[in-house]
C-alpha cells in the first residue's frame, strides 16, 4: 500500500473540492473494496477523501411510492429497511445474496455501484491487465477465465461487474443521482455502467469530478412476482457465476410486464429490454421463458473455461422467471434452489 | 497397575480454548521484541527465467527502510544443499531464497525489504523494480506427463509402490467385469487461517529466539542451525500455537530463512509475515493423474487391481507421497500392479497436505470401486465386505495390529440408514432435487515416532508435562493433560502441558497423525516413572502409612497415594514431594516404536464414510446434506477433540470434492485465484449435519497407549463418497474433483 493523505469531508461541496484538488484522489466510504485494492497496489491514491460524514445516509419516501436511497446508506440497512422489504423485496434479496453480514454492514450504496471487478488478473500486479494498466493486454482471454464475461466483452477485457445489488437496481430501473461542480444530474441505471470496449479502465459514466448522492427507485408493484437467483461455487460468500433478477407483473397467467437483469455475465448488470418485451402478453411458462433466455444469450460468447455460463444462464433465466411467475421468490436463507 | 482413567477416554474441553478465544495464545507473528524490524517479501512475477535487473533505489530511499536484500547482496549462508535439507525434505536441492538470479516458480521471493514498521516495509516493497528475461514456463502436467520418471531417490518415510503380485494384467484381461478410468483431483493449497510468519528475537551475542509457524520447533531449529552455521545453544525456537497447518507447516518456509538472514545481518529483531497471496507461492497438494483398473468376478470379487499415477513435482525436488500403495492394502486381491511416477513442472515443490497421497489414492480407488458396484450390481458396502481382508497387509505380508473396518461399515450403514437405499441412480428424489447416497472407505497409517517427554511434580502438588512437539489445533495440549492427570490422580486443572519449545525434550514434527500416539506414550512413560519415584518417597516418609506397600496396591487419587484396599491409609503427594532433595519429582522418558514388533506388524486407521447429497439437476447445484463417518482408530483419548478432528477432516473432504481448486494459468505459470475470496473452501452454508462414530478397536500394539491417531482419517474417502453420491443422484460420473457446477451442465 502506498502512502496517502487522509481528508475528511462533511459536505458534498467539501468532498468535491477535496477530490478535485488531487487528480489521484479517491473517495472512501465503507472501504470494503478500495482498501483491498490499495493493499494489492491496484489503487494507489495519493489522497483519500473520507465521505462517511456526508449527509447522505437517509432513505426517503418520494412521490408515488418511489424511494430515494442516500449514497451512504449501508447495504445492511437498505436490505432490512421495512419499506424496501415491503415494496422492493427484489432489492433486499439481491443485497442479502451477496458478501457477508460484516461486509454488508460496512459497504455503502454508492460504493456498491463503484466496486471493481474481481478478475484475478486485475488484482494481481504481477500480470498484465488492460483495466489496471491500459495497453498491457488481457491474459484472461486465453487464461483462467472460468468466472469471466460472456456478454458485451471486447478484445481488451472480459471482466464482469461483481455486484448483486446492482443487478436488482438494473431490473428495477433505478436512477443514479450525482453531483458535480456544475450541479446535479441523473443517470439512468442502464447508462451508469459501461461495457469495456477499448477503454476497460473506464467503468462508469460518473465523471472524476462527480459524486453519487443517491440512488432513486421508481415505484414498483410486482407483488410476490420477483426473485433473485444466484448461482455460485459455494452456497454463500462467493461472487455469482450467473445471477438473475426478475420481476413480473402478471395478469392471471399472462405476463403484463417483465424486468430481467443478469449478473456475473458482463462488465455491467445485463438488462435486455428487447427480451423483456418478448414476454409481454405471453403466457408464463417454460417455452416463453426459454425464448427470452435464448434472445438474451444470442450474442453470448464463451471462452476456454466459461462457455458453461451460457447454458447455465439459460437455465437460470428460465428458473428465475418460473419462480417470479409463481410468486415464490428464491430464499436467501434456505440455500435450496426453489 | 491400578491406574484409573478418570479423564482419558472422555469428552474434555480444550485446555487452551480460553487462551485462544481471548487472545492469550501467542502465534508466531504476535511475539513482541524491542526495536522490532519488519520485513516485506517482494514476490517474483514470472515462473521461469532470470532476473536481469533489480532496482531497489526507490525502496531504499523511503525513510524508515533499513535494508533491502536481494540475490545481489544476500549475506553468505551455507554452501551445501544438505545444510538446507529439513527433516521432511524430499530428495533434491531445497529452495534457497535470494540465492541467484534464476527464477524457478511464480511468486518466488526476489527481495526482502526491512523497515522500522510494517507499513513502511510493504510500501517500499511495492517500489522494488524487477526486470526479467522470461522463458516460457511449463506447468501443464498433461503436456509434461510424457516425460515422467520413477524417482531415482526415494523420499524417506514414503514407501515406494509394492512389487507386483500375481499377474495383474493377465487377470485384468481375463476378468468378466472390468472398470478402467482416469481420476483427478485439482491442485489444492492448505490455506490455514494463520499465514506463515516468523518473528526472530535478537538476544545478543549471536543468539536468537525464533518464533516460527511450524509443526515442530525441532525442524526449525535444525534448519536454522544448518543454514546459518549456528550452534543449537544459539537458536531457541518457541512456537506454542499454530493457526492451522494441514501440512503447510511441516517444512520451514522462506519467510523463516529471510527473517533469520536479516536478523543475523542487522543484529536486530525481525518479523516477516507472508500475505495470503504469498501463501500460494509454496507447497500444494500435487496434481496427480491416476488410472485405476479393476478386474472382478461377476459377484464383485476382485481379481486384478492396477493403479498408476503420474504426479507433478518441481524442477528442484522430487516430492513423493504414498498414492497408489493403498490399492494393494485395502482389499483382498491376488493380482496387483502399481506404478508411481513424477513429472517436473515450473512450480514450487508440492507439499504434504492432510492425508497426503491417501486423499488422492483413495479417491481413485473408492470411486472405481463404486463403478465396480454399478457394473456388478452389488451393493457398495457389500462389495467391500466381499473383498474384505481381516488381518493382513498383502503389500508387506505383515499382520495388522487391529482392523475394525467391518464394524465401521456396519455401524456407519446402520446409523445412516443405508439399507433404505434404492440402488438405481436417479431413483431417489426430494421435491425438485435428486437425492444420492454414496459411501467410501478411508485408510491411513497409524504411526509412532521417537519422542521424549518430561513430567515434573512440583512442591505445590501440580504436574507439568512437556515435550517439544506441537499442538497444531488438534488438541495435543488437552490429551497430554488428561494422560498426566490420570497417571498421577490429579485434576486436569492441576496439570499443565507445555509444547512447542526446542528447549523441551525432543520431539519430531507434528504430522502424519502420529503425535497422540508418540507424545502421548512419552508423557505416559514419564508420568509412570514419576509415579514410581514419588511412591518411593511416600513410602520412605517417617511412619509412612504406605510402608511395606508396593505400587501395584496403591491408587493415585485426588492428590494422594492411597492404599487400594484400605483407603484410610494414604500420603499426600505434596508431603512426599517435600521430602525430596530437589523439592520436586521429575522424570524424562523416550517413547519409540518397537522395531521387533515392526518386523511382524503394521498398523492402520480405517473409516467408512456415508454421504447424502441433494442435486438440483437442471442447474447442477450440489448440496451435501448429511454425512456419517465411522472411524476405527484404536483408543480414543478425548471424545470431543477426536470428534472435532473428524469433523474438520470431513469438511475439508467436502471442500476437496466440491470447492477447492488452485487454478493455474499455464501461459504465465501462475496460480491465479490466490486469495480466500476466489479459492473456495466450504462455508457454514455448505455444511450439513455430520455424525461421527468411533467404533471399538482395542489395540495393544499400534502404540503402548493403544492410540492410532486421528488427524488425517476424517478427510480420506470423503471425496469419493461425495462423488459416488453425486453419481447415485444423477447418473453422472464426474472423475475430476472438485465437482463444480460447470461439470454438471452436460445433461
Amino acid at each position: 500500500m502506498n502512502r496517502f493523505d487522509y481528508v475528511r469531508a462533511t459536505t458534498v461541496a467539501d468532498a468535491l473540492r477535496a477530490k478535485a484538488s488531487d487528480s489521484r484522489s479517491r473517495f472512501i466510504a465503507g472501504g470494503t473494496n478500495l482498501l483491498d485494492l490499495m493493499k494489492y497496489d491496484v489503487e494507489r491514491p495519493t489522497t483519500v477523501v473520507d465521505i462517511t460524514h456526508l449527509p447522505l445516509t437517509d432513505i426517503e419516501d418520494g412521490p408515488d411510492g418511489s424511494l430515494r436511497i442516500g449514497a451512504l446508506v449501508s447495504n445492511s440497512r437498505l436490505a432490512y429497511d421495512a419499506r424496501v422489504q415491503e415494496r422492493f423485496p427484489l432489492l433486499s434479496s439481491a443485497i442479502l445474496a451477496g458478501a457477508s453480514a460484516q461486509l454488508r454492514n460496512a459497504a455503502s450504496t454508492g460504493g456498491n455501484l463503484l466496486q471493481r471487478t474481481r478478475c484475478y488478473y486485475f488484482y494481481d500486479t504481477g500480470t498484465p491487465c488492460n483495466k489496471r494498466e491500459p495497453g498491457t493486454g488481457c491474459p484472461a482471454i486465453e487464461g483462467v477465465n472460468r468466472i469471466h464475461a460472456i456478454l458485451g466483452t471486447s478484445d481488451k477485457c472480459i471482466a464482469t461487474h461483481p455486484s448483486d445489488m446492482c443487478v436488482a437496481l438494473a431490473a428495477l430501473g433505478a436512477t443514479v443521482r450525482v453531483e458535480g461542480p456544475s450541479g446535479e444530474r441523473s443517470i439512468a441505471f442502464a447508462d451508469f455502467h459501461r461495457l469495456p470496449g477499448d477503454t476497460p479502465q473506464v467503468e462508469s459514466t460518473l465523471k472524476p469530478d462527480e459524486i453519487i448522492v443517491s440512488v432513486d427507485l421508481p415505484a414498483a408493484d410486482y407483488g410476490p412476482h420477483h426473485t433473485y437467483l444466484k448461482l455460485r461455487d459455494r452456497q454463500s460468500y462467493a461472487f455469482a457465476l450467473v445471477s438473475v433478477a426478475a420481476a413480473l407483473k402478471m395478469d392471471g397467467g399472462t405476463v403484463a410486464e417483465a424486468r430481467i437483469a443478469l449478473g456475473g455475465v458482463a462488465h455491467k448488470p445485463w438488462r435486455d429490454e428487447s427480451a423483456e418485451a418478448l414476454l409481454v402478453g405471453r403466457a408464463a411458462g417454460v417455452d416463453a421463458f426459454a425464448a427470452v433466455a435464448d434472445h438474451i444469450l444470442a450474442p453470448a460468447v464463451g471462452r476456454s473455461e466459461n462457455a458453461f455460463k451460457i447454458g447455465l444462464a439459460r437455465k437460470a433465466i428460465i428458473r428465475a422467471l418460473s419462480q417470479a411467475a409463481a410468486g415464490t421468490p428464491q430464499s436467501q436463507v434456505d440455500k435450496r434452489v426453489q | 497397575m491400578s491406574m484409573t482413567q478418570k479423564y482419558v477416554g472422555t469428552a474434555q474441553r480444550r485446555v487452551d480454548g480460553h487462551a485462544k478465544v481471548t487472545g492469550g495464545a501467542r502465534y508466531a507473528a504476535e511475539f513482541a521484541a524491542a526495536d522490532l524490524l519488519h520485513g516485506a517479501v517482494v514476490s517474483g512475477a514470472i515462473a521461469r527465467g532470470t532476473i536481469t535487473k533489480i532496482d531497489t533505489a526507490a525502496a531504499e530511499a523511503v525513510p524508515g527502510v533499513v535494508k533491502v536484500y536481494t540475490h545481489e547482496n544476500r549475506p553468505r549462508t551455507a554452501w551445501l544443499d544438505s545444510s538446507y535439507r529439513d527433516d521432511v525434505a524430499p530428495p533434491g536441492h531445497p529452495f534457497r531464497a535470494l540465492h541467484s538470479a534464476k527464477i524457478m516458480f511464480s511468486g518466488q521471493p526476489v527481495a526482502l525489504v526491512v523497515a522500522d514498521d510494517f507499513e513502511t516495509a510493504t510500501y517500499a516493497a511495492s517500489l522494488v523494480e524487477v526486470s526479467y528475461d522470461a522463458e516460457v514456463p511449463k506447468t501443464d502436467l498433461d503436456a509434461q506427463k510424457g516425460q515422467s520418471y520413477d524417482p531415482p531417490k526415494k523420499r524417506s518415510g514414503v514407501e515406494p509402490p509394492p512389487k507386483p503380485r500375481g499377474h495383474a494384467e493377465k487377470a485384468y484381461a481375463a476378468a468378466p467385469v472390468k472398470v478402467q478410468q482416469e481420476y483427478r483431483v485439482a491442485v489444492e493449497h492448505h490455506n490455514p487461517m494463520e499465514p506463515h510468519a516468523t518473528t526472530v528475537v535478537w538476544d545478543g551475542d549471536g543468539a536468537i529466539t525464533v518464533h516460527d509457524k511450524i509443526q515442530g520447533v525441532t525442524n526449525t531449529q535444525g534448519y536454522v542451525t544448518g543454514v546459518f552455521g549456528l550452534s543449537k545453544d544459539k537458536v531457541r525456537c518457541i512456537s506454542p500455537f499454530m493457526g492451522g497447518g494441514f501440512g503447510s507447516g511441516l517444512r520451514p518456509q522462506y519467510q523463516l530463512f529471510l527473517a533469520v538472514l536479516a536478523s543475523l545481518d542487522l543484529e536486530r529483531s525481525v518479523r516477516v509475515v507472508l500475505t495470503r497471496d504469498q501463501m500460494f507461492t509454496f507447497g500444494h497438494r500435487p496434481l496427480t493423474i491416476q488410472t485405476l483398473s479393476l478386474g472382478a468376478e461377476p459377484d464383485g470379487r476382485l481379481t486384478s487391481i492396477i493403479h498408476d499415477a503420474v504426479q507433478e513435482t518441481s524442477h528442484f525436488e522430487d516430492y513423493q507421497e504414498n498414492t497408489v500403495n493403498w490399492s494393494g492394502l485395502l482389499y483382498k486381491c491376488d493380482n496387483t500392479k502399481f506404478s508411481y511416477e513424477l513429472a517436473k513442472l515450473d512450480t514450487y515443490t508440492p507439499a504434504d497436505m492432510r492425508a497426503p497421497g491417501a486423499v488422492l489414492g483413495l479417491y481413485a480407488l473408492e470411486a472405481a470401486m463404486d463403478e465396480l458396484a454399478s457394473a456388478t450390481g452389488v451393493d457398495p458396502v457389500e462389495l467391500r465386505l466381499r473383498n474384505y481382508i481381516a488381518d493382513t497387509d498383502q503389500n508387506t505380508d505383515k499382520k495388522l495390529t487391529s482392523k475394525a473396518l467391518r464394524e465401521c461399515y456396519t455401524q456407519g450403514a446402520e446409523r445412516f440408514g443405508w439399507s433404505k437405499r434404492d440402488a438405481r441412480p436417479r431413483s431417489m428424489t426430494d421435491g425438485r432435487e435428486l437425492v444420492g447416497w454414496g459411501m467410501a472407505t478411508g485408510v491411513w497409517e497409524a504411526m509412532m515416532q521417537k519422542t521424549s517427554a518430561r513430567a515434573t511434580l512440583t512442591g505445590d502438588g501440580r504436574l507439568e508435562v512437556a515435550t517439544a512437539s506441537a499442538d497444531i489445533g488438534t488438541g495435543t495440549y488437552t490429551i497430554l493433560t488428561q494422560l498426566g492427570a490420570d497417571a498421577l490422580g490429579l485434576r486436569m486443572e492441576d496439570v499443565t502441558a507445555r509444547l512447542g519449545d526446542s528447549s523441551l525434550p525432543y520431539s519430531p514434527i507434528e504430522g502424519g497423525s502420529w503425535t497422540a500416539a508418540s507424545a502421548g506414550t512419552a508423557v505416559q512413560m514419564a508420568c509412570e516413572t514419576v509415579r514410581e519415584k514419588v511412591f518411593k518417597l511416600a513410602r520412605q516418609l517417617d511412619g509412612s502409612p504406605l510402608a511395606n506397600q508396593d505400587l501395584d496396591h496403591v491408587t493415585f487419587r485426588d492428590g494422594r497415594i492411597v492404599v487400594t484396599n484400605d483407603p484410610s491409609r494414604s500420603v499426600s503427594l505434596i508431603d512426599a514431594i517435600k521430602s525430596s532433595n530437589e523439592g520436586k519429582v521429575e522424570a524424562e522418558e523416550t517413547a519409540a516404536p518397537s522395531t521387533i514388533q515392526a518386523r511382524r506388524f503394521v498398523s492402520y486407521t480405517h473409516s467408512a464414510v456415508f454421504v447424502e447429497v441433494k442435486v438440483d439437476e437442471e442447474l447442477g447445484v450440489v448440496r451435501v446434506t448429511r454425512v456419517v463417518s465411522a472411524v476405527a482408530a484404536g483408543k480414543i483419548l478425548n471424545l470431543k477433540t477426536a470428534r472435532s478432528q473428524i469433523l474438520g477432516g470431513v469438511v475439508m473432504g467436502i471442500g476437496s470434492a466440491l470447492h477447492e481448486e488452485s487454478m493455474l494459468d499455464h501461459n504465465i505459470g501462475r496460480f491465479m485465484n490466490h486469495n480466500l475470496g476466489e479459492y473456495h473452501v466450504p462455508v457454514n452454508a455448505d455444511i450439513g449435519p455430520i455424525e461421527v462414530i468411533f467404533v471399538d478397536e482395542p489395540d495393544d500394539k499400534a502404540s503402548p497407549i493403544g492410540v492410532k491417531g486421528l488427524g488425517e482419517i476424517g478427510i480420506v474417502g470423503t471425496g469419493a463418497a461425495i462423488a459416488n453420491a453425486v453419481y447415485h443422484a444423477t447418473g453422472v460420473r464426474v472423475r475430476d474433483l472438485p465437482i463444480t457446477i460447470d461439470k454438471l451442465q452436460g445433461a
